[in-house]
């Protein structure tokens, strides 16, 4: 437990300089519809997790990430390998 | 029932409300009569070509046209066929001969169009279990190869190597990998920095693919790209290209020196499952190819059009997509995308057609006036595009 609330801290954290709306980050908060982010910043996002975490996130996983909660599991699935 | 186009609802709004500001609909122009590369009627009026990607105006050409009548009259107007079965004539393969001389290379593969070429070789090389790094922002005929395919994308920022280095590093050292470049970035008409990026991709194990769309037959000693240009042609696996913008008609292709690379024209379903380039669009490309190869002249000139036009307009206060001419595409960046139609109507009024550019096409979401340059663009047509330049861009308040 402790780890999935880390790495979601962690997250919130690299999504925060991108959180241009102020929006309250929760697991379920998604990045097109809550987030509002256009492809371009969703490029700058994942780059910057990418180079965080010392891992790649492909654009076929990126596809089937829609909300925090869905990146808090793939990351920790990523860095676990 | 739920209306399956209710998807592009947004799309037609915005499109009905830049309609309703009393602009033109700037993507379904009609050009009423071709003069020349550079010249042609547009709603009644005489207008100046600079959005054509006719890099070196061989679309008029005699000896290009003269050999396409000849194929017409003796091969017919069409092949009905699959390059596979009834569809490879004669024309093809001497069409493939001139791309492989051309480009001092063991195999060429010609298809339909561009896009398929892309399609094509991008979905059928890199397969399930195997990796394509790409730039982000690739055109989307690479995009949609990678869509069509089963092998995991990994983007990395425009033209940066270390990006592209770190990303190549953190793969499974023993997976497929192969690196997907262009020399010529078609929307900014800026230039990727291959040698290092080809160099890091080789180091890493990966194969290199590079679209040179945008620079056959003008860069390099011998139009042969980018690639050629900064020394490092041999490194490269697959060289894709177009008939469409130097060579002047339609078609795409890849080269290659790979020891298999024949066995393409047997798995690869965008080359197999369409009809072939009819027999005059091969002879007029085979012919155009051939006097590509000899065109120092004509590329010098292409290269002042697009130095005079960059300066020209960066002088006039436009704020331009590159530093310094570094293709013949200088795109001008516009404030937004109704500023941008109205720039773009404005100069259609003088007698000018550019290329109106815009999101998703457009990198950083930006709304762009694209010029493409033609060797046949006369010294006095790259003044009066200025000029036409200055008065729509006053009149528009832009600058």
């Amino acid at each position: 437990m402790t780890d999935r609330s880390e790495m979601f801290d962690r997250l919130k954290g690299l999504i925060a300089p991108f959180n241009k709306k102020g929006v309250d980050v929760s697991e379920t908060t998604t990045f097109a519809g809550d987030l509002e982010w256009d492809s371009l910043t969703v490029m700058d996002f994942v780059a910057e997790v990418e180079d965080s975490f010392d891992i790649i996130i492909s654009m076929n996983l990126q596809a089937e990430i829609e909300n925090v909660g869905q990146l808090v599991d793939a990351v920790t699935k990523l860095t676990a390998a | 029932m739920t209306d399956l186009f209710s998807k592009f609802d947004a799309l037609i709004a915005q499109r009905e409300g830049l309609l309703a500001t009393g602009v033109k609909d700037p993507f379904s122009l009609v050009m009423e009569e071709v003069k020349s590369p550079t010249v042609a009627v547009v709603n009644g009026k005489e207008t100046i070509l600079l959005g054509t990607y006719n890099y070196m105006g061989m679309t008029f050409d005699d000896d290009v046209i003269a050999a396409g009548k000849k194929a017409l009259d003796e091969f017919g107007a069409g092949t009905t066929g699959s390059r596979v079965l009834n569809g490879t004539f004669q024309g093809h393969k001497e069409c493939e001969d001139a791309l492989k001389e051309f480009y001092g290379m063991d195999h060429a593969m010609v298809f339909s169009t561009g896009y398929q070429a892309n399609l094509g070789i991008i979905s059928t090389i890199a397969g399930k279990g195997d990796y394509i790094i790409l730039d982000i922002d690739s055109h989307a005929s690479i995009y949609d190869g990678c869509k069509m395919g089963d092998a995991e994308i990994v983007a990395f920022r425009h033209n940066d190597v270390e990006a592209l280095e770190k990303r190549l590093k953190r793969l499974p050292a023993d997976a497929g990998k192969l690196v997907v470049l262009e020399g010529v970035y078609s929307m900014l008409g800026d230039v990727a920095p291959l040698k290092e990026m080809i160099r890091v991709s080789k180091e890493a194990g990966a194969m290199i693919l590079v679209d040179e769309a945008h620079s056959m037959g003008f860069i390099g000693e011998n139009g042969r790209g980018v690639a050629e240009e900064q020394g490092v042609l041999d490194d490269v696996d697959f060289i894709i290209g177009t008939f469409s913008k130097s060579v002047g008609t339609v078609g795409g292709f890849c080269v290659s020196n790979h020891p298999k690379f024949e066995i393409m024209r047997l798995v690869c379903r965008p080359y197999v499952f369409t009809a072939s380039l009819p027999p005059s669009v091969v002879a007029c490309s085979a012919a155009s190819i051939r006097k590509l190869m000899h065109n120092s002249n004509k590329r010098g000139h292409l290269w002042e059009n697009s130095k005079s036009l960059h300066q020209g307009l960066r002088d006039l206060g436009f704020q331009l997509g590159t530093p310094n001419a570094q293709s013949a595409i200088i795109a001008v960046i516009m404030p937004d995308l109704e500023k941008g139609a109205a720039m773009w109507a404005a100069l259609l009024e003088n007698g000018l057609y550019v290329n109106l550019a815009r999101p998703p096409a457009t990198p950083a979401g930006m709304t762009l006036l694209r010029c493409s340059l033609c060797a046949e663009h006369s010294s006095e047509q790259v003044a009066d595009i200025l000029d036409r330049f200055e008065r729509a861009g006053k009149a528009v308040g832009i600058i």
